[in-house]
């Protein structure tokens, strides 16, 4: 029981964990960007906008290609 | 962050995805109600409902001694990753590449299952168990829902509402059709909150980041409406360039 609590909390933010991993390192290189390079954080917020809209766009298509095969 | 905007934003998205969670843990209930009997199926849903509580009331303070900033910037990683999953799966569904949630199948899965154990002398406490584990899983999703749209601008208690009247909605149709609610149009709900928690997503981890957006709270907005923009036309795409058979309805 206990494990399956703990799969479920790990499944509520990883369902493809390709989508979850790329979504992480684009938040941790944004976030060194405005924190150590200097990068303003308006300019951050947005690119991580448009990163989170073309990591989605990468995991629909692959999945739709997947599943066409 | 006191306007109405958040606070409309944040009761919408509680209630709407405190909704879709509930409906899934109601058809477990029913099912346990109805083919075992109801002791079972509410003591394992009380039992659940408890440890939740027990869950808010020891981890949710604790939120308070972690820094604002900290705080949003934490959430908002959170909400993405958890919005953005909602959101793929509502596309890969509206487009048929993988099926709907189908209340009557959960239903009659579970069903199923609990007649197998009929014979079994602890029946009743695989049903109760069945009930509990429903309520729970589904239910940590909504406390999560609650704490990462609320706990960011102090807005837990406008999110808790939105869960209630949720829970409460779904146990008066329940009650009333007492059947699972299978017309409940689940994709259609969970693309609308995986759109809007994606937003409050990106719009904390910005504010985390010390981001002042252009127009405040309002651009939680415009946000929305180039994430949505952007979701639409990637359904639009794959439709066009993966036709499936099996291509369904964004019920």
């Amino acid at each position: 029981m206990i494990r399956l609590f703990f799969n479920e909390l790990v499944g509520m933010f990883v369902d493809d964990g390709n989508l979850a991993l790329l979504a992480v390192i684009l938040i941790a290189l944004i976030a060194a960007a405005v924190k150590v390079l200097g990068l303003p954080p308006l300019t951050g917020g947005v690119l991580l906008l448009a990163g989170c809209l073309a990591i989605l766009l990468e995991s629909v298509r692959r999945a739709a290609r997947d599943k066409a095969r | 962050m006191h306007g109405l905007t958040p606070i409309f934003s944040t009761v919408t998205a509680s209630f709407l995805a405190s909704f879709v969670e509930v409906v899934e843990a109601f058809t477990i209930v029913l099912a346990v109600g109805v083919t075992r009997s109801w002791r079972p199926a509410l003591t394992g849903a009380a039992l659940a409902l408890i440890l939740l509580a027990a869950l808010v009331l020891v981890f949710g303070p604790l939120l308070a001694l972690v820094p604002i900033t900290v705080l949003q910037f934490a959430v908002g990683v959170l909400l993405i990753l958890f919005g953005m999953r909602w959101l793929r799966k509502a596309i890969l569904r509206s487009v048929g590449v993988i099926p709907l949630h189908d209340e009557e199948k959960a239903f009659s899965k579970e069903t199923e299952e609990l007649r197998r154990q009929a014979g079994d002398r602890r029946a009743d406490y695989l049903a109760a168990v069945a009930s509990f584990k429903a309520v729970l899983l589904e239910g940590v999703e909504v406390v999560f829902i609650v704490i990462a749209v609320g706990a960011a601008h102090g807005q837990t208690l406008y999110a808790g509402l939105g869960a209630l009247a949720a829970f409460v909605l779904v146990m008066l149709i329940g009650l009333a059709v007492h059947r699972p609610l299978a017309r409940v149009p689940e994709n259609s709900l969970k693309f609308v909150v995986g759109l809007m928690l994606t937003s409050f997503g990106v719009f904390w981890t910005g504010e985390g980041l010390g981001a002042e957006w252009p127009g405040a709270d309002l651009a939680l907005l415009a946000i929305l409406a180039v994430i949505a923009a952007a979701s639409f036309a990637m359904v639009r795409w794959l439709r066009g360039t993966y036709p499936s058979p099996a291509e369904g309805a964004a019920r």
